[in-house]
C-alpha cells in the first residue's frame, strides 16, 4: 500500500520534560518520526515543552511549538494549524494521554483531525485495565487474577478474594508512580489511598502477586495489511516485581526453548490484533512461571516506549521511524531495511551478540529514600552494552554506568547497623539484600558467591534465573584464577615492578579475561598494578579489541551502516577510512545533572562536522539518545566511556581530534588522561578545565584578572572549617572538594550545623579538604553561555535566575533575556565573560555562573564546556550554539561562521526545572545547592509573566485561576509578599495564612483567614491541603527548624498536586501570570515565527 | 580448560576453539543458522544430514535438551559450531545438557570461535566443505580433508535418513501444560482425510500439523513406488523435507511424476524441489542457502507477508517450469521462489517450513490449504 495522499499535515506530540519513566527515548522516537514524515513530504507540526530535545530544533518540523502539553494549549495549536492527522504514539505516556484527552474531549472531531497509528478504541483497550483484561480473556490468554477499584470500599472487597500479597498499580501514571507490592493490611490501606490520588483517573489495579516469576518483553510491529513482526525479545535479569525500567534487561531472551518462545510470539500477535493497534510498534510484557512455564500477560503499551528505544538500539531496527512510515500507509515490505538496503523491513532481526541494559540510579541524591526496587520506577537513566557473550556485555555495562565501578568490586558497605541496633554479619546483610531487590544487587550477588554461596541457594533467595547467576559465578571464577596467577600477596609492597603482576598472567588467561569483559582497571586492581600497566602488557601481547557490526541479520547480508561494538575475537569490521575524522564523546547514562542537554550538544556536533566534510564518529552507551541513532553520525561506536574503551577506538581510528566538551562531566574527566596518552583534544585545552576546577589555580587567575568571587577557604580539618566560616561569616556553603555537580553541598547557617555537616556528611582530611564559600544572601544568580574561537568571544545568552542564589542552577527557573539586571550589570557580566574566555583560551563553549548582589558581580563558577542551558539558549535566540561551537573547535572562526554579535531576543524565554520527588516517598522537596531536577521545560511568550506561566504549566504546575491561596512567609519576605497578596485579592482569590503572615496581611487591610501550622494542631494546613481546600501554596522558610516544620506542607502539596512556590520571586511571577491568564492572554506561537520575525 | 578443537574450511581458513560434545572428527558442508531459539530442533532436523551447522546466536546450551523438542529419531547434523556453549541448562523442561546429548549421539562440537567471522566468510565465498576435529591438530591436514570432502551435489542423502518401513503417526500439537496431543484421545481432531507422507527426511512437526489438520497419516519410505502409494487410496500425498541435492533422487522424481494429477500433492522443502523436478523443471544450488527463522515470504495470493522458518541450499528454477506452474510465494529478501502451484493439477508446494519448529507459526494455514485441496478433489 503506498503512502496516504489524503493527508497533508500531521501533528506530533512530544513527551515533555525528562522525568523518571520518560527520558530521552522519546526524543529519539520523536526525532525519527519527524524525519520520517518530513522525508515523505508531510507538513509536520510538533508540540513539546522540552527545549533540550533534538526534535524541537526548528529544522525537524515545519512548525515547532515549544508550549505546555495541556489540552487548552493543544486545542489552540490545532485551531491554528488545522492538521489532518495526529500521530499519538511517539510521545510516551504523556503524548498518548493528551491525545486521548483531545479525542475524548471532541476536539479532534471538531477540527477534523484523524488519529493515525492507534485509534481511540485501541488505545482505550490497551490502557484501561478492565477492557484489557476482557480482551485477553476473549483471546484465551492468561492473566494474573486481578480487579480494578475506584474506592477504598471496592478495594477491601477485592482484598478478600485475592488475599495478600498483592501488587497495586494506579492507572495511567508515569513509570508506575504510586504503586507497590503490599504484604500487610495496613500497607494495603496506605498504598491504595495513595494510588487513588496519584491516578489521573482515580483508578487502581490490584492483582495477584506474581513476584518472583521470570519477566519477558516483546517488541511488536504491525502494518495496515495486518503483517506483524517481532523486533526483539528481552529477558529481565530481575524477577517480576521490579519495574522493567529499573530491571537489568538482556536481549535476546536467553532461557526459553523455541516452543516456549513461539507461544509467547503467538500470544503477542493475537494481542496486537485483538487490541487493534492499526500500525506501529507496541511493547508487550509477559511473565513465565519458572517451574511450570505458565505464561501470563502483564501489560501492553500501544506506542513506542523506553523498551522500543532499547530494542531499536539492540537490533539496529529503527522502530519509531518505521512506525511513522506505517502510520501513513506503507506496509513493512515496502520499507527497506536501512542497514542491509536490499532486504525489506518485514523481517525479524536476529542477533549474534548479547545486549545488556543496566539502570542508573541516583539514590545518593535522596538520602531519605532507601534504594529498594519495586513496581514504581526509580532509575533516572540507563546504560546499554553489547558483547559477544552475556558475560562480556554485563561487565561492559558495569563500567558504562559510571558509578566508579569497573567490574564486580567488593566495595559494599556490609555489616551495617540495623534499626534495632544489632550489627548484621556480612552474610546476613547479603541474605537480606538478595531477598529484597535493590540498586546494588549485582554486587551483592557477586559478594554472596565470594562468600561461597551456591547458585541454587542464591536463586532461592533472589529468584534471579540461575543462568544469569552462573554467568556471574564464571566471572568470579576467572577473577580467582587471575589472583592465583598473580601469586601470593606481597607483604613488603611497593617493591614490585609495575608490570610484574600482569606479566605473571598467562597470555591465554589475559585474553580470556578480556573476552569475559574484564576492564583494564579491574584487572589492574586484581593484580595490584595500574590500569596503564595492564594496557601496556595487553598491547605488547596483541590482546586488543576488534569491532563488530550491529546489522539486524547476524551477518547474513552485507551491512551498510557502521554501527559497531568491541569484543575480543578474530575479525575486525571497523574499516577505518582515510577521511579527516573527529570523535565525539557522548555523555553516557542520564543522571541528575547530566542528561539530554548534553546529548543534544553531541548530536549537533555530529551534524555540524558532517556538514563540514569531516567523518563524525560518535561514542556513547546510552540507548535512549539521538546520539546513538546510527543515522546521527557517520560511524557509531556503542561503547562505554572509559579511558580504556575510548583509547581503543582512538587507536583504531586515528582521528584528527576528539571532542570532549559536549557530553558533560563524563568525557570532560577523560580530557586530561586522553591528552596525556597523546590524543589530540579539539577546542579548549584540557588544562583550562583544571584551571577552572582547581580551587587555588582558579583563585590565582581571578586575582590576576581582578575579578571578585565570594570569600572562601579550604578546610582540612573540622577546626579549620570553623575558623574559616567565622572569618567569612555565616551563612556559608560547604562541599567536599572531590565531588562534582553540587553533590553533598549544603548551606550552613551556624557553627552547630557546620560541625554536624563536617561530622556526618563528609570525611575531611588533608587529602580530602572541604570547600567553604561565603553564601551571598539575597543575591541574584546569573548563568551565561558564551562561545569563543580563541580570539573573539560572543555571548550566547545571559540568563537571570528567578530563585535567589543558593539553589543549584540546574534547579532554578531562569529568564532570557534577564528581567531585572541593570544595563551596567549586564555589561560588566559581558566584560568578565570575555576576559575569562580569553584567559582560559576557550575554543568552543563556556558557561559561567555569577551572583549579583547590590549591583556587584561575583564569580561563582566557570565551566569551559557546553552547559545544560545550551539547547535552551539556542532555541531562545534562534542560533544553534553547539553546531557553531563544533565548527569552531574544528578550526573555523566565529567571523567565518557569521556569529559575531550577541542575539537578544525580543520575546521572553523562561526555563523551569522538573523534579522527581513524587517517586521518592518521604523526601523533602525543598531546593538547595545540590541538584535534584531530572528535566526542564521552556515557556516562550511576549511577556515575562506569560512565559513564566507557560513554563509552570509545562512543568505540571497548573496554576489556578480561582480558589484559595495559602501563604506562610518568613519575616523578611513579608513586605514583598504584600503586593502579591493584593494582586491575589484583586483577582478574586481568597487567602489563608499562618499566624505571623496572617497578622501582617491583616494589618495592611487584607482579608485573610487564619490557619494553624501543623505543630499548632488540627485542623491545620496539611488537613486543608488534603481536603482539597487549597489551590496554591506560597511558603518561604529560613533556618533548619522552620524548614523542618514546613516539610509536611511541601510534601502534601506535592502529593495533592497543588502548585507551590518556595520563593517570593517565584510567587510574584506566578501571581502576575495568573492575572494575565485570567485576561485570556494565553496564546501559542511556533518557534519559526519568533525567529522569522527577528531575522526580518 | 576444555580440550582444543579445530575447524578447517576448504578455502584454507582454520579456527581454533574448544571441543564440546563427542570427541572425533566431523566432515560436511558448513552452513549457518540465524535462529535465536530451537537448537535442539535444528540438531534433529534430518535435512541437515551432510552439514555442519553454525549457530549465529552466541549463547547455546542455555535451555539444555529435553525429550519433547525433537524433530526426528536422532540428531542428524554432522557437527555443531557455537560461540559459547553452556553446560548447565536453566529451563524447567531441561533434562540434560546439550553436550551430554551430543556425546550420546556422537556429534562433535566446537565452541569459542569467532562464529561471526565464519558466517561472513560463508556469506562472501559461499557454502563450502569443512572439518571439525578434536584429535587432529594439524591445520594443513584438516584443510586437505575438507577439500577432499564430497560435498552435497549429486549425493543421495535421503536414503540415509528415510524410514525403512512405513508407519502410522498420531501425535498432534505440543501444549504447555500437557505436552503432545494424541489423535483418538479427543485431544487432537478426529481424522477426515487419509494422507500418505513420503519420508525424505521428514520433520515430526509436519506430521503433527497434518494430524491437527484432520489427517490420518501414514509415513512411507522415500523409495516407495507410486503405485503402492495409490493402492492405499489416500486423499492426498505429502512430500517431505529432507537433505541434500534433489537432483540426486531420480527415483523420487519418477514416483512423484506418476502421482501428479492422480491425487492432491503438497510438498515442503526437498518435497517442493522434487515436485519441481517431477514437473519437468530444474533446480540449482544457492550460494549459501537460507537457514533461519526470520525470512520474509509474501503469499502472492493474499499479498500478506509471513515470517518463515527456512532450511534449504537448493532452489527451484521457476522459469524451467514454463507454463505448468505458477509462483505463489516469494522470498522478499532475495526474490527467490518460495512456493508454487500447478496451473491445472491439484498440487502445490513451498520451499520453506510452514511446520516451523523452530520458527514462527505464521504459515500454519498451508496445512488447511492442503485439506481444502483434498476436500475439493474428493468432492
Amino acid at each position: 500500500m503506498p503512502k496516504r495522499t489524503d493527508l497533508q499535515s500531521i501533528l506530533l506530540i512530544g513527551s515533555g520534560p525528562i522525568v523518571i519513566g520518560q527520558a530521552c527515548e522519546f526524543d529519539y522516537s520523536g526525532t525519527q518520526a519527524c524525519k520520517a514524515l518530513k522525508e515523505e513530504g508531510y507538513r509536520v507540526i510538533l508540540v513539546n515543552s522540552n527545549p533540550a530535545t533534538i526534535m524541537t530544533d526548528p529544522d525537524f518540523a515545519d512548525r515547532t511549538y515549544i508550549e505546555p502539553l495541556t489540552r487548552p494549549v493543544l486545542e489552540k495549536i490545532i485551531e491554528r494549524e488545522r492538521p489532518d492527522a495526529l500521530l499519538p504514539t511517539i510521545g510516551g505516556q504523556t503524548g498518548l494521554n493528551l491525545a486521548i484527552d483531545l479525542a475524548e474531549g471532541g476536539i479532534l472531531d471538531r477540527y477534523g483531525v484523524e488519529l493515525i497509528g492507534a485509534r481511540l478504541p485501541a488505545i482505550k483497550k490497551a490502557e484501561d485495565r478492565d477492557l484489557f483484561k476482557a480482551a485477553m480473556e476473549r483471546i484465551g490468554l492468561d492473566l494474573p487474577r486481578s480487579g480494578c477499584i475506584h474506592s477504598l470500599e471496592e478495594a477491601a472487597v477485592l482484598r478478600e478474594t485475592l488475599g495478600l500479597p498483592v501488587i497495586i498499580r494506579p492507572s495511567r501514571t508515569l513509570g508506575g508512580a504510586g504503586g507497590g507490592i503490599v504484604q500487610t493490611p495496613q500497607e494495603f490501606q496506605t498504598i491504595v489511598e495513595w494510588g487513588l490520588q496519584a491516578s489521573p483517573t482515580h483508578e487502581v489495579l490490584i492483582e495477584e502477586s506474581i513476584a518472583g516469576w521470570k519477566e519477558f518483553e516483546l517488541e511488536v510491529m504491525r502494518d495496515t495489511q495486518d503483517n506483524v513482526v517481532i523486533i526483539c525479545s528481552i529477558e529481565n535479569f530481575d524477577p517480576l516485581g521490579v519495574h522493567t525500567g529499573d530491571s537489568i534487561t538482556v536481549a535476546p531472551a536467553q532461557t526459553l526453548t523455541d516452543k516456549e518462545y513461539q507461544l509467547m510470539r503467538d500470544a503477542a500477535l493475537r494481542i496486537i490484533r485483538e487490541i487493534g493497534v492499526d500500525t506501529g510498534g507496541s511493547n508487550i510484557q509477559f511473565a513465565v512461571h519458572p517451574e511450570t512455564g505458565r505464561l501470563v500477560v502483564i501489560e501492553m503499551n500501544p506506542r513506542v516506549s523506553r523498551s522500543s528505544a532499547l530494542a531499536s538500539k539492540a537490533t539496529g531496527f529503527p522502530i519509531a521511524k518505521i512506525a511513522a512510515k506505517l502510520a501513513v500507509g506503507y506496509t513493512l515490505d515496502e520499507i527497506p531495511n536501512d542497514i542491509t538496503r536490499e532486504t525489506p523491513a518485514s523481517f525479524e532481526p536476529t542477533l549474534d551478540y548479547v545486549v545488556v541494559k543496566l539502570p542508573r540510579f541516583t539514590f545518593d541524591k535522596f538520602p531519605q529514600a532507601r534504594d529498594l526496587l519495586g513496581p514504581q520506577m526509580k532509575s533516572v537513566g540507563e546504560a546499554m552494552s553489547i558483547g559477544r557473550t552475556f558475560k562480556e556485555a554485563l561487565q561492559k555495562a558495569l563500567r558504562s554506568l559510571e558509578i566508579d565501578s569497573y567490574g564486580f568490586e567488593s566495595t559494599l558497605r556490609l555489616g551495617s547497623e540495623q534499626a534495632g541496633g544489632s550489627v548484621e554479619t556480612p552474610r546476613d546483610a547479603i541474605l537480606a539484600s538478595l531477598q529484597t531487590p535493590n540498586a546494588q544487587r549485582l554486587w551483592f550477588v557477586a559478594e554472596a558467591l565470594r562468600l561461597g554461596m551456591g547458585v541454587d541457594e542464591l536463586y532461592q533467595l533472589s529468584k534471579i534465573d540461575p543462568w544469569f547467576l552462573d554467568n556471574i559465578a564464571q566471572i568470579l571464577e576467572c577473577e580467582k584464577e587471575i589472583q592465583r596467577a598473580k601469586g601470593p600477596e606481597e607483604t613488603s609492597g611497593g617493591g614490585a615492578q609495575p608490570t610484574e603482576g600482569v606479566a605473571a598472567l598467562p597470555p591465554g588467561l589475559l585474553r580470556r579475561a578480556k573476552q569475559m569483559g574484564f576492564s583494564d582497571v579491574r584487572l589492574g586492581r586484581l593484580l595490584g598494578v595500574s590500569e596503564d600497566a595492564v594496557r601496556a602488557e595487553r598491547e605488547r601481547l596483541g590482546v586488543i579489541p576488534v569491532y563488530k557490526t550491529v546489522d539486524t541479520c547476524a551477518a547474513e547480508f552485507v551491512a551498510h551502516t557502521p554501527y559497531l561494538y568491541s569484543t575480543y575475537e578474530g575479525e575486525d569490521e571497523s574499516q577505518p577510512t582515510d577521511r579527516k575524522k573527529v570523535v565525539i564523546l557522548g555523555g553516557g547514562p542520564n543522571r541528575i545533572g547530566q542528561g539530554i542537554e548534553f546529548d543534544y550538544c553531541c548530536v549537533h556536533a555530529a551534524f555540524a562536522l558532517k556538514e563540514d566534510g569531516f567523518e563524525a564518529i560518535m561514542v556513547n552507551c546510552n540507548p535512549e539518545t539521538v546520539s546513538t541513532d546510527y543515522d546521527t553520525s557517520d560511524k557509531l561506536y556503542f561503547e562505554p566511556l572509559t579511558l580504556e574503551d575510548v583509547l581503543n577506538i582512538v587507536q583504531r581510528e586515528q582521528p584528527h581530534g576528539v571532542i570532549v566538551q559536549f557530553g558533560g562531566q563524563t568525557p570532560l574527566k577523560l580530557a586530561v588522561p586522553l591528552e596525556r596518552a597523546g590524543v589530540p583534544i579539539l577546542g579548549t585545552p584540557p588544562d583550562a578545565i583544571d584551571r577552572a576546577e582547581d580551587r587555588e589555580r582558579f583563585k590565582r587567575m581571578l586575582e590576576r584578572l581582578d575579578l571578585r568571587q565570594p570569600a572562601n577557604g579550604t578546610a582540612r580539618s573540622v577546626e579549620e572549617a570553623v575558623v574559616i566560616a567565622q572569618d567569612i561569616a555565616y551563612p556559608v556553603l560547604v562541599r567536599p572538594s572531590y565531588v562534582l555537580g553540587g553533590r553533598a553541598m549544603e548551606l550552613v547557617y551556624d557553627e552547630a550545623s557546620l560541625r554536624r555537616y563536617m561530622r556526618e556528611a563528609v570525611s575531611v582530611s588533608a587529602e580530602r579538604p572541604v570547600l567553604i564559600d561565603k553564601f551571598l544572601d539575597d543575591a541574584t544568580e546569573v548563568d551565561v553561555d558564551a562561545l569563543s574561537d580563541g580570539r573573539a568571544v560572543v555571548i550566547g545568552g545571559i540568563m537571570e535566575h528567578i530563585e535567589l542564589a543558593g539553589i543549584h542552577s540546574g534547579d532554578s527557573a531562569c529568564s532570557l533575556p534577564p528581567r531585572s539586571l541593570s544595563a551596567a550589570v549586564q555589561s560588566e557580566i559581558r566584560r568578565q565573560t570575555t576576559l575569562l574566555a580569553q584567559e582560559l583560551g576557550v575554543v568552543g563553549l563556556m558557561n559561567i555562573q555569577f551572583a549579583v548582589k547590590e549591583q556587584q558581580v561575583f564569580l561563582i563558577e566557570v565551566n569551559p564546556r557546553a552547559s545544560r542551558t545550551v539547547p535552551f539558549v539556542s532555541k531562545a535566540i534562534g542560533i544553534p550554539l553547539a553546531k557553531i561551537a563544533a565548527r569552531v573547535m574544528a578550526g573555523k572562526t566565529l567571523d567565518e561562521l557569521g556569529f559575531t554579535q550577541e542575539v537578544i531576543p525580543a520575546h521572553v524565554n523562561v526555563k523551569e526545572a522538573v523534579f522527581p520527588f513524587i517517586k521518592f516517598p518521604g523526601v523533602d522537596t525543598i531546593l538547595g545547592p545540590e541538584m535534584k531536577s531530572t528535566g526542564e521545560v521552556m515557556g516562550v511568550d511576549q511577556s515575562f509573566a506569560m512565559a513564566f506561566v507557560k513554563a509552570q504549566f509545562a512543568a505540571g504546575n497548573i496554576l489556578p485561576e480561582t480558589g484559595t491561596v495559602f501563604l506562610s512567609v518568613r519575616d523578611r519576605d513579608k513586605p514583598a509578599t504584600l503586593p502579591i497578596a493584593r494582586q491575589l485579592a484583586e483577582n478574586g482569590f481568597s487567602m489563608v495564612a499562618t499566624r505571623g503572615t496572617c497578622a501582617f496581611l491583616r494589618q495592611h487591610g487584607l482579608s485573610v483567614e487564619l490557619v494553624n501550622k501543623v505543630l499548632e494542631g488540627s485542623p491545620h494546613i496539611v488537613d486543608a491541603l488534603q481536603a482539597g481546600a487549597i489551590d496554591l501554596v506560597i511558603n518561604t522558610t529560613e533556618g533548619a527548624q522552620s524548614i523542618k516544620d514546613s516539610f509536611s506542607i511541601r510534601r502534601s502539596s506535592l502529593e495533592c498536586q497543588v502548585p507551590y512556590f518556595t520563593t517570593v520571586a517565584g510567587a510574584e511571577a506566578a501571581v502576575e501570570g495568573i492575572a494575565r491568564l485570567k485576561q485570556g492572554l494565553l496564546g501559542v506561537c511556533p518557534l519559526q515565527a519568533y525567529h522569522g520575525e527577528e531575522h526580518g | 580448560m576444555r580440550p582444543t578443537a579445530l575447524l578447517a574450511l576448504a578455502d584454507g581458513t582454520v579456527f581454533e576453539g574448544s571441543a564440546f560434545g563427542a570427541q572425533g572428527e566431523a566432515v560436511g558442508e558448513i552452513v549457518f543458522n540465524t535462529s535465536l531459539t530451537g537448537y535442539q530442533e535444528i540438531l534433529t532436523d534430518p535435512s541437515y544430514t551432510g552439514q555442519i551447522v553454525t549457530m549465529t546466536c552466541p549463547e547455546i546450551g542455555n535451555v539444555g535438551v529435553n525429550s519433547e523438542d525433537v524433530e526426528s529419531r536422532q540428531p542428524f547434523v554432522e557437527g555443531f559450531v557455537v560461540k559459547e556453549y553452556w553446560e548447565r541448562p536453566s529451563n524447567w523442561r531441561a533434562q540434560k545438557s546439550l553436550a551430554a546429548y551430543m556425546r550420546e549421539h556422537d556429534i562433535v562440537g566446537i565452541q569459542g570461535i569467532d562464529t561471526r567471522a565464519l558466517v561472513r566468510r560463508i556469506r562472501d565465498r559461499g557454502a563450502q566443505q569443512g572439518v571439525i576435529s578434536t584429535h587432529d591438530c594439524d591445520p594443513k591436514q584438516l584443510v586437505e580433508k575438507a577439500q577432499a570432502a564430497p560435498g552435497l551435489v549429486g549425493r543421495d542423502l535421503v536414503k540415509e535418513v528415510s524410514c525403512r518401513e512405513p508407519y502410522d503417526w498420531s501425535q498432534g500439537y505440543w501444549e504447555l501444560a500437557d505436552g503432545y496431543r494424541q489423535q483418538g484421545t479427543g485431544q487432537a481432531p478426529e481424522p477426515r482425510f487419509s494422507v500418505v507422507a513420503y519420508d525424505f527426511g521428514v520433520k515430526f512437526n509436519i506430521l503433527r500439523h497434518l494430524v491437527e489438520a484432520g489427517c490420518r497419516v501414514r509415513v512411507v519410505p522415500a523409495h516407495t513406488p507410486a503405485a503402492e502409494v495409490l493402492r492405499l487410496k489416500p486423499d492426498g500425498v505429502f512430500l517431505s523435507n529432507g537433505p541434500g541435492d534433489p537432483d540426486a533422487l531420480p527415483y523420487a522424481r519418477e514416483n512423484i511424476a506418476a502421482l501428479v494429477g492422480k491425487v492432491p500433492l503438497f510438498g515442503i522443502c526437498l518435497g517442493h524441489q522434487i515436485l519441481g523436478l517431477a514437473l519437468g523443471g530444474q533446480t540449482y544450488k544457492l550460494k549459501f542457502g537460507h537457514h533461519g527463522g526470520n525470512q520474509p515470504v509474501m503469499d502472492l495470493t493474499t499479498r500478506k507477508v509471513e515470517i518463515t522458518a527456512q532450511n534449504h541450499g537448493f532452489c527451484v528454477d521457476v522459469d524451467s517450469l514454463s507454463e505448468r506452474a505458477e509462483v505463489t510465494h516469494l522470498n522478499l529478501n532475495d526474490r527467490t521462489v518460495e512456493g508454487l502451484r500447478h496451473t491445472q493439477e491439484p498440487l502445490f508446494s513451498v520451499q520453506y517450513h510452514p511446520e516451523s519448529s523452530p520458527g514462527p507459526h505464521d504459515a500454519d494455514y498451508l496445512f488447511q490449504r492442503f485439506t481444502a485441496l483434498m476436500e475439493q478433489f474428493r468432492g
